[in-house]
């Protein structure tokens, strides 16, 4: 057992702090220190620089335009992209359908879609959720019916995050209602700009659009955009889902968060001192924190695991679990901070368009939708109730 | 980056249990705590004999020269066994004084005895009004000629009336409250003025409260440098929390796994207990706190020898912290899950709870730990 890095780690960390000091735009960094939502293009300029670099995928296998890092290079990264405020990684493409692709698509598939992933040129949404099936995916009704070279793709998906601004899906579809449930399920990759799909938005409570209903009537997709065999859907689906259960890990994240907290804790007063004297609240704040080294100790080791070449098992939900239970311990504790500034919900600050002086402190008006919009993390990627039923299944037996 | 074990380092875990398999049968430990001394001698001795006693103390002093997760396996072995052999006061408590505070003489004569298990030490630093201040100390110590007259009192002094000697925190300076000012004291527990009261506790160890009336030492047994014992105790302290760190991770899993067999087999309404949602979903989150836990038990015991005194400070509190969460819910849970059956005393599942328990005390529960880490 060790903790210590080689020569070779701590000059890595040098080249990467170097790296990302150097080329992290100040207006982006600027914005997510400030919790502002990240436009679109943002993201993709800043993937395109570490797509230039070489370092755009660093989960990915060298042959598909991956890093090829061990699992302490990985951490390393992470430390150092959370250490700046780098813009989150948005999951669709790099960290789920990217995966996929490289292990179950053909050659075709992988040529065609990996390198835009990898440069951040398309963007993708996942159309997995129905108004009829929530946790109980498998129930899932949208038809995909076989005519020649294409299906024909009829239904209705929800909780879409981005699909109005994703240029393809990644969808599961029902091509056979024989047998189990499961066993009827395909995966098909649909180009958003086909006629026939209508996402329309679903506003949250925290004010915003990322969410949609999309409506599929007559969608043509091509038999070549299948993912592996028909019905073998939920098989790749499962592997997805294991992929997006360490991807909510959010342990660079929530260090992001927990800088933000501290710096907020500081200006805020409280009896004469500031909220971060208080001892009250300094002992959540270390709670919280504990809790946050803790889940990165605990996913270090499922790292390590990973890197000793043993695939990790549903033990992965607890990753899922815990890193969206301490984003939630965190944006909750923002907002106390605030007190009555946690009150003031005028939209349009968020937008560059605003220039007159902020209501309250700057840094108050991201902080509600933030924590608004974190009570979704314990629904998606499979309910923190489902995640459990998963580990009481597979791996305590129960 | 790595939390496998070396070959040294598996070995001794199969060592370690295999002891525990052999010697700590649930009705073998009833019987050894209700002995005279709490523990076995034999025991004791078959320790030194594997050279678990001489583990973590330095190979110039006839120790083995292990180190901090070598100490960790072993421990988290005795956590499993519900250990009661004064491993904790005596090697890693007693030993982490000498090597860290005890002159050359200390160490040639005391380190290779220790090791042999021919002497045993405990360590006494709680009064009435410290709490978890290591450093709240009235025992007052006063220069007289070449040494000192100790008066004070020490509570809870585990392993105190088997124990050779007694390391003692008294004052030599400053207010009661000051970390200056603080000396260790090496006492022997048959001296003059020294008087105990030795008692079980809950936990099947065996602890006694101090009387020091006029206890003369000589300038030999001062530990370390005069007036700088805070720091000594700090040391030694955060390498006991990691210690007993191992140890809780050991006891959880023996009710997790334990507890999770009982769902499986025990039947009401028909159907096996470990059918009701509700029931795995509370194994599910005991299960989540011990693997936490015992990611924090890695984290700490990686961390001990850290440089840096403020990363030292702050892995030993939030391990603590941590450690103390996750050993309340499993404890509580186990006996829950058990039902009545968790309430027997013929049980094992109580005598764990019991246990789990008592570490979130030692050495500072999980509030006070939580404080100190928001300080830092």
């Amino acid at each position: 057992m060790d903790l210590a890095f080689s020569n070779d780690d701590l000059a890595f960390r040098d080249e990467v702090h170097t790296f990302v000091k150097a080329h992290l735009p100040a207006d982006i960094a600027e914005s997510v220190r400030r919790g502002r939502p990240i436009a679109k293009a943002d993201i993709q300029r800043w993937q395109l620089i570490l797509y230039n670099r070489g370092w755009a995928a660093p989960g990915w296998p060298v042959e598909f335009g991956g890093t090829g890092w061990n699992a302490t290079q990985r951490y390393i990264f992470d430390e150092v992209m959370a250490e700046f405020d780098t813009p989150e990684t948005i999951p669709f493409g790099l960290l789920m359908v990217g995966p996929l692709i490289y292990t179950f698509g053909t050659d075709a598939q992988k040529e065609r879609f990996l390198p835009k992933i990898l440069n951040g040129k398309e963007w993708w949404c996942q159309g997995y959720s129905e108004p009829g099936s929530g946790s109980d995916l498998a129930s899932l009704q949208t038809k995909a019916v076989l005519t020649g070279d294409h299906y024909l793709v009829n239904g209705t998906k929800t909780w879409n995050s981005s699909a109005h601004i994703a240029d393809w899906t990644f969808c599961l579809v029902r091509t056979s209602s024989e047998g189990k449930q499961q066993e009827g399920i395909s995966f098909l990759l649909i180009d958003m700009n086909t006629p026939g799909i209508e996402p329309k938005p679903i506003i949250s409570i925290d004010g915003a659009h990322h969410l949609n209903m999309t409506y599929y009537t007559d969608v043509k997709v091509p038999v070549a955009n299948r993912i592996g065999e028909e019905n073998k859907g939920w098989t790749y689906a499962k592997f997805l889902l294991g992929h997006e259960r360490n991807s909510i890990t959010e342990v660079g994240l929530s260090k992001q968060r927990v800088r933000r907290l501290k710096s907020i804790a500081e200006e805020e007063r409280t009896g004469g001192k500031t909220l971060l004297d208080e001892p009250d609240f300094a002992g959540k704040l270390a709670d919280a924190e504990i809790a946050l080294t803790t889940l990165e100790y605990l996913s270090l080791r499922f790292l390590a695991e990973e890197a000793a070449g043993r695939p990790i098992g549903a033990e992965a939900s607890m990753l899922k679990i815990r890193g969206t239970e301490i984003r939630q311990q965190l944006t909750e504790l923002t907002i106390e901070a605030l007190g009555y500034y946690a009150a003031p919900f005028e939209m349009e600050q968020m937008s560059d368009r605003w220039n007159e002086p902020s209501i309250g402190p700057d840094y108050a008006a991201a902080q509600m939708p933030q924590y608004l919009f974190s009570r979704a993390a314990t629904i998606y990627g499979g309910s923190n109730e489902i995640q459990r039923n998963i580990i009481a299944k597979m791996v305590l037996g129960l | 980056m790595d939390f496998s074990l070396s070959e040294e380092q598996q070995l001794l875990k199969d060592s370690v249990q295999r002891f525990v398999r052999e010697e700590y049968e649930l009705e073998s430990r009833r019987k050894l705590v209700a002995t005279d001394i709490g523990y076995s001698e034999d025991n004791w001795a078959k320790m030194a004999e594997l050279g678990w006693l001489a583990l973590p103390l330095p190979e110039e002093y006839g120790g083995i020269g292990g180190g901090a997760v070598d100490t960790m396996v072993l421990m988290e072995e005795f956590g499993r066994g519900l250990v009661v052999e004064p491993y904790m006061s005596s090697v890693i408590i007693g030993g982490g004084f000498l090597m860290a505070g005890g002159s050359e003489k200390h160490k040639t004569e005391l380190l290779p005895k220790l090791g042999a298990g021919e002497l045993k030490l405990a360590f006494g630093y709680a009064e009435r009004q410290s709490r978890f201040d290591l450093n709240d100390v009235e025992c007052k110590a006063e220069k007289s000629g070449d040494g000192y007259i100790l008066n004070g009192h020490k509570g809870v002094v585990f392993h105190a009336a088997t124990a050779d000697k007694i390391i003692v925190s008294a004052r030599t300076s400053g207010g009661s409250r000051d970390a200056d000012g603080i000396t260790l004291f090496l006492v022997d527990n048959n001296c003059n003025g020294l008087s105990r009261r030795d008692y079980p506790t809950v936990d099947g160890l065996r602890a006694s409260e101090l009387e020091l009336d006029g206890v003369a030492v000589g300038a030999d047994a001062v530990l370390g440098a005069v007036g700088g014992g805070a720091a000594l105790m700090e040391e030694v302290v955060g390498q006991a929390i990691a210690a007993i760190c191992a140890e809780s991770v050991g006891c959880m899993d023996v009710l997790q796994e334990t507890t999770n067999e009982y769902l499986k087999t025990r039947v009401q309404f028909g159907v096996p207990l470990s059918k009701f949602q509700v029931l795995q979903h509370r194994m599910v989150d005991m299960f989540m706190e011990c693997e936490q836990a015992r990611s924090m038990c890695y984290m700490v015991t990686l961390k001990i020898g850290d440089e840096d005194p403020v990363e030292r400070a702050k892995a030993v509190s939030a391990a603590k912290v941590q450690i103390g969460n996750s050993g309340r819910y499993v404890g509580q849970q186990s006996v829950q899950l058990h039902g009545g059956m968790g309430m027997t005393d013929e049980l094992h599942v109580g005598h764990y709870f019991k246990r789990l328990t008592m570490i979130d005390t030692m050495f500072g529960n999980k509030d006070h730990h939580l404080k100190r880490y928001a300080d830092l």
